[in-house]
């Protein structure tokens, strides 16, 4: 390891005026703050692939940097909020050298921009927001399940996907849920039982929809030296990406999401492909979002997801077991971290009952999806080296 | 005068012109100055090309349905009696995409395609909803 030194450079730089600024919010203020320093940089939107923010007291949001990416027409391959304090600017720096040094960037915007003089949390106070509930909310869209039906309307439009290839997602999930002892809705379903199941916005049945719960999982990562004198067998971490986007009303499309540049950046890292993948625990929010990783991931074209859930293939003994725990649709939604914990048991062999343990898996790949639609990563684990 | 019990929008300081446009009845959006492209929602930046110098424009109120959904759960007691309804994406002729509802037909009625004008809603003394109806 040779550390970070020299890896690495600065090469632009951005100053708002300081003092007071009414007129400016603290999204305005991060984003004049960007434009400065690409200006500086003579770098465009286009070029930043990486982006470091940190929440501002006046203007709390689930995630700064993708809010201020979206705003600023990035679609970054690495992005996250940092928070420690004051140290936050310096660690940000630290972090970007990181993310270009492990391959996931080339170019990292980290930004820093607030309003302790005239900032007001008003009627926000308290609530964690997104920043685009004031053109969501008053029509209705309350959260994820309408912005979700939204991907699957377009993709039954583009593609001709049908409600039985969504509740084939449902019914795989369910199946893999009761073998799973550790998981909440058991009791097997079919796809009739998905379609006459209540109506949450159409196209979305209630059983294409994750369950609500609580819960949580946690997961231990050490070098792979320090592995060897631990008892459990070690999950190599073989690859890894990320691939954040616009959302549903500045994107191009909903129908590809970040999951495609995010698994091509995770497949390069580990130098594999979607054939050489045994398993696949896909964030299943949605089950039209399962249809779409599968194509983003490319174990099969655009648009070919619908017929591809169907028959069994996504099951267990089929070609690609997707979600052997049952998924948010049927174990319980942990928003992903029992799909990282489910890969690590099933790539150590021994670890989940046996009738869904998936046979010779050697490498499982995770998905992780939010934001509504902006956010994705791609985690590929292995149980060997190489 | 019954309550309006719905989520209301926040004129904070980069919405307030917009929705200030739209209880006028004159949707105006932002136009980059620079690269003449259109914006939603509203932003201090052109997102394409960065320039922070824009005008507010007024729209022809003209769209497209680009997705259209039937919500047939309510949230709450404010959507009791609206359920089902239909919440769309529409397609402005200016290029930018908002969430809106479809109103005056029956929300299954309303298809991916279809062409609409804007109808606007003065749902409270304060604030109008830019809403569309079939053209």
């Amino acid at each position: 390891m040779t550390g970070l030194k020299n890896k690495c450079a600065i090469v632009g730089v951005g100053e708002t005026t300081v003092g007071k600024l009414p007129t400016m919010s603290s999204t305005g203020i991060q984003l004049e703050a960007i434009r400065l320093a690409l200006k500086d940089a003579q770098l465009r939107p286009a070029d930043v692939d990486g982006l470091l923010a940190i929440q501002p007291a006046d203007d709390p949001r689930r995630s700064y940097a993708l809010s201020v990416a979206q705003a600023a027409g990035i679609c970054p391959n690495y992005a996250t909020d940092l928070a420690l304090g004051g140290a936050t600017p310096v660690a940000m720096v630290a972090h970007a050298a990181m993310a270009i040094s492990a391959g996931l960037c080339e170019v990292v915007v980290c930004v820093l921009g607030h309003k302790q003089a005239t900032g007001r949390l008003g009627d926000r106070r308290g609530r964690l927001r997104d920043g685009l509930e004031d053109f969501e909310e008053p029509f209705g869209v309350l959260g994820a399940p309408a912005v979700h039906a939204a991907v699957a309307a377009r993709h039954m439009y583009e593609f001709g996907t049908t409600s039985e290839q969504l509740a084939a997602v449902a019914v795989a999930a369910r199946r893999h849920a009761s073998l799973n002892a550790n998981a909440t809705m058991r009791q097997q379903i079919t796809v009739k039982d998905v379609l006459e199941s209540r109506w949450i916005v159409k196209p979305f049945h209630l059983l294409d929809c994750c369950l609500v719960s609580d819960g949580g999982g946690a997961v231990v990562v050490t070098s792979s030296e320090r592995a060897r004198d631990l008892p459990q067998r070690p999950v190599y971490i073989r690859g890894f990406g990320e691939g954040h986007t616009q959302g549903p009303l500045e994107s191009p499309t909903l129908t590809t999401l970040g999951g495609k540049h995010s698994s091509e950046g995770a497949y390069r890292m580990a130098e594999a492909g979607p054939k050489d993948i045994d398993f696949a625990e896909l964030y299943d929010c949605f089950t039209a979002i399962t249809i779409v990783t599968l194509e983003d991931y490319g174990f099969c074209a655009k648009g070919e997801g619908g017929p591809w859930a169907e028959n069994g293939r996504i099951e267990i003994g089929g070609e690609l077991p997707v979600n052997t725990h049952g998924g948010l649709l049927s174990q319980a939604h942990i928003e992903g971290m029992l799909h990282i914990t489910e890969a690590v048991k099933q790539l150590r062999g021994g670890g989940v009952e046996v009738e869904r343990q998936v046979k010779d898996a050697k490498l499982g790949i995770v998905s992780g999806h939010g934001a509504n639609l902006g956010a994705h990563a791609t985690l590929i684990l292995g149980r060997h080296l190489d | 005068m019954v309550d309006y019990l719905k989520p209301l929008p926040v004129l904070d300081i980069e919405g307030r012109f917009f929705w200030e446009s739209c209880k006028k009845h004159e949707m105006a959006l932002q136009q980059c100055l620079s690269c003449k492209q259109f914006r939603y929602p509203p932003r201090s930046l052109c997102p394409r090309c960065h320039s922070p110098e824009a005008q507010w424009a007024p729209i022809s109120g003209r769209g497209q349905v680009y997705v259209a959904l039937v919500m047939c759960r309510s949230y709450g007691p404010a959507w009791e009696h609206d359920v089902p309804y239909n919440i769309s994406l529409i397609d402005l002729e200016e290029g930018v995409r908002m969430w809106s509802n479809v109103i005056g037909c029956l929300a299954e009625e309303v298809k991916i395609g279809d062409r609409v004008e804007i109808s606007y809603d003065d749902v409270t003394d304060d604030i109008t909803l830019p809403k569309f109806r079939k053209a």
